[in-house]
């Protein structure tokens, strides 16, 4: 087989495009801790009987000096917490997301972040974040969902720390 | 003498095939326009925002799924009866499966538009990935498989001829536009095993009622299986156009056919494996089988990549074949003037812009970013949208007048027709790119909300919404104009003996170059499955060991 010496150079650059991409995802991976969800540690949970798990109680807990967990249901067509009344967190905060959903396909997307994940009935959409500053994102639900998935919204209120209502949590475990 | 004279039986069935492909893309391309204009909120009343989901549903399957197919297997009908220099075996056989698509595509057609028929109990609003727990009615998925079972066959049709002409030539290389389409049909056999069956197993039973509850990721895992390699059953038969008759339009000839054979097995070993890169923002699937569909993705780049160097390169020949001098003044010695040509260039000028979009959809972590924002249309416009089905469009121009007999007519119109598309797409692309960085989330009636606005990065969202109205109508006139030129032509042409040239010259480097194992479909096939079996093996398992049909959600009728 005959390879002209101009589309060898051509596949030796091709390949190192392929390289250089495949190393800037690795180098978001590991040294800007840019992630993707994954497999939850819970496993896999029921759908149909979301009062016995964690979700039973949508909201968020307090897990240690400056971190919480938010448990998210997103169903037809709202986000628990976050649609009627903003999810509010506190800025700097390390916050682990759990979302799931006892019906149908549905996404977040946090307006303008990376903050993006589909949330599927049976699994667990985990991912982490801090919001540095104060002020307020848009949430929108990005896969369809039915009908109205166009009116699915919320709204997450990062305040000052100091700001921040502690009444709010959720104590039990 | 034409094609139609030497196989007037091939014919019928390719044009026949051609007429369902172009009454999809009618349809479809006028959904696509009502989208535009409602998505943009700059006029909302041919639907209403419910119905806007069943138009949706109508613009996916019509273009992405019926178009192509239809096209697809006319196209590849007309190359392996042109390439082996054979009528099919059985018309019989080969009539069979065009009706088994063609009823396929009729239930499925009439399951979605029921949803626009008031008081209709019939209806399926679940977007051409019908992805469960939104369950439709049951004719969409039983009409779906036949479309699937209908196209199985005629890639069997199409072996058949092969191995009949084999019998001939037993130490021939393979035909190189039978090579393009056995290797395609190969891919699409693999990758159509995923879908087949998420509809036969899972969904047909599940949406009689048979079963009443559905694990969502199962079906979904299942379609994307197939739902990568659906886009190279869409490029390749693009890519069939650009090396073997680009290059005679340009004026030239091919520049290696062994480098066309390397390129479509890779596609054939690489397609399947890395279907997880549209999962990649899904929970219950392991980051490290994200991480190597990243680096599949990459790395199925290459082919790519080497297509463009030989077309770019085959131009180039042509040019300079016509007399073209010069570095880059040789691009000015094209035929500009021929419709065919000019369609398929610009489809390739715009296949290497969403080349570069999709190159960000596949780097992970970057993707979150875009990931179901209007960048992903944005992307997919340029690459099926454009790559594919204005090479499609274009390269009618060229094969009609051998099925019919007759020259073209309405020249200066299809040659505008290209143009217009490509301003329409530039227009329309660029802005849904844009919007998705906004985070304007695609699949929407109304991307307004209530509580926030969108902030945009680059220019302003209101300047967005007019170029993707603007360019979704401007987009419909091209398709108008293709229209008109093709019932005009087909038709009202004249009929002389040769009414297109349609002699293809042989390449630089012709098969007599080519090793011979590039041709050993046992050995690629083989490997292939290896690969799927590796990256599918474990994730599927783990999600059907805990019960087919669990963790189930219950159906969402829409
Ligand atoms: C007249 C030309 C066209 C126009 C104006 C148009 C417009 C659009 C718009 C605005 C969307 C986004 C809708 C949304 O996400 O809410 C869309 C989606 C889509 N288009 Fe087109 N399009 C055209 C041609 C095509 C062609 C030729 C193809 C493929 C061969 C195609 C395939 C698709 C697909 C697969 C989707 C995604 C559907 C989904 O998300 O379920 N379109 N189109
Ligand atoms: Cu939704
Ligand atoms: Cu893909």
């Amino acid at each position: 087989m005959h390879i002209h010496r101009f589309e060898k150079i051509w596949i030796g650059l091709s390949l190192f495009l392929i390289a250089v991409c495949t190393g800037i995802v690795i180098y978001g991976f590991v040294a800007l801790d840019l992630k993707v969800p994954g497999i939850a540690d819970s496993g896999t949970i029921d759908p149909m009987n979301l009062a016995e798990t964690e979700f039973a109680q949508p909201g968020v807990r307090k897990v240690g000096e400056n971190e919480y967990e938010v448990y998210m249901v997103a169903r037809q067509f709202l986000f628990l917490p976050g649609t009627g009344r903003p999810l509010t967190l506190p800025a700097g905060a390390e916050v682990t997301f759990h979302v799931t959903s006892p019906d149908v396909l549905h996404g977040i997307h946090v307006s303008g972040t990376n903050l993006n994940t589909m949330v599927i009935p049976g699994q667990v959409a985990t991912f982490k974040t801090v919001f540095p500053e104060a002020r307020t994102y848009g949430m929108i639900c990005h896969e369809y969902c039915g009908p109205a998935h166009h009116t699915m919204e919320g709204l997450i209120e990062i305040v000052p720390p100091s700001e921040f209502d502690e009444t709010t949590l959720l104590t039990s475990r | 003498m034409t094609f139609v004279d030497n196989y007037p039986k091939a014919t019928r069935v390719v044009k026949a095939s051609f007429i369902v492909a172009f009454i999809a893309l009618a349809i479809g391309g006028l959904f696509g326009t009502i989208q535009a204009l409602h998505r943009t909120n700059i006029f909302r009343g041919f639907v209403s925002s419910v119905e806007y989901y069943t138009v949706l549903t109508g613009h996916g399957v019509l273009l992405a799924l019926v178009f192509t197919t239809f096209f697809i297997v006319g196209l590849y009908q007309w190359g392996v009866s042109r390439s082996l220099d054979r009528e099919p075996e059985n018309m019989r056989f080969t009539w069979s499966w065009f009706w088994i698509m063609t009823i396929g595509t009729v239930l499925t057609t009439i399951a979605i538009v029921g949803g626009l028929v008031p008081g209709s109990s019939i209806s399926a609003a679940v977007l051409y990935t019908f992805y469960p727990p939104l369950q439709g009615h049951p004719l969409f998925y039983i009409g779906a498989a036949l479309l699937i079972i209908g196209s199985w066959m005629a890639g069997a049709d199409w072996f058949r001829s092969y191995l009949v002409w084999r019998k001939d030539h037993p130490d021939d290389k393979i035909p190189l536009l039978t090579y393009m389409t056995l290797f395609t049909m190969l891919l699409w056999y693999i990758c159509t095993i995923g879908v087949a069956l998420e509809v036969v197993v899972l969904l047909i039973p599940w949406s009689l009622g048979f079963v009443t509850n559905i694990d969502p990721l199962l079906p979904r895992t299942l379609f994307w299986f197939f739902g990568h390699a659906v886009v190279y059953f869409w490029l390749l038969p693009a890519y069939f156009v650009w090396y073997t008759i680009l290059p005679k339009l340009s004026g030239g000839r091919l520049f290696s056919d062994s480098l066309a054979r390397v390129a479509f097995l890779l596609f054939l070993l690489l397609s399947t494996p890395i279907g997880y890169h549209h999962q990649y923002a899904d929970p219950g699937i392991s980051i490290g089988f994200k991480f190597w569909a990243l680096v599949g993705t990459l790395i199925i780049l290459l082919p790519s990549l080497m297509t463009a160097f030989t077309v770019i390169s085959s131009m180039e020949h042509g040019a300079r074949q016509r007399g073209g001098k010069g570095y880059f003044a040789w691009m000015g010695a094209l035929p500009w003037n021929d419709p065919a040509f000019v369609g398929v260039a610009l489809a390739g000028i715009m296949f290497a812009a969403g080349g570069f979009s999709g190159m960000i959809n596949a780097s992970l972590n970057i993707n979150m970013l875009v990931h179901n924002t209007a960048w992903v249309p944005g992307h997919f416009h340029l690459t099926v949208g454009t790559a594919t089905a204005l090479t499609f469009m274009a390269i009618t121009y060229w094969i009609l007048p051998q099925l019919t007999g007759r020259t073209l007519k309405y020249k200066k119109l299809a040659l505008a027709q290209p143009y217009t598309w490509f301003l329409g797409m530039t227009l329309m692309s660029n802005a849904l790119h844009r919007a998705g960085l906004a985070g304007i989330p695609r699949r929407t009636a109304e991307p307004e909300y209530a509580g926030f606005a969108f902030e945009a990065p680059f220019g302003t969202i209101a300047e967005m919404k007019w170029q993707i109205a603007i360019g979704g109508v401007i987009l419909f006139v091209s398709l108008v104009m293709f229209l008109a030129v093709i019932v005009r032509s087909w038709v009202g042409g004249e009929r002389v003996p040769n009414p297109v040239d349609d002699y293809i010259p042989p390449p630089l480097s012709g098969s007599e170059h080519s090793p011979a194992i590039l041709d050993n479909m046992k050995l690629w096939v083989g490997l292939a499955i290896i690969l799927v079996l590796f990256a599918y093996t474990f994730p599927l398992a783990e999600m059907v060991m805990d019960g087919l049909f669990s963790p189930g959600a219950p159906p969402s009728p829409v």
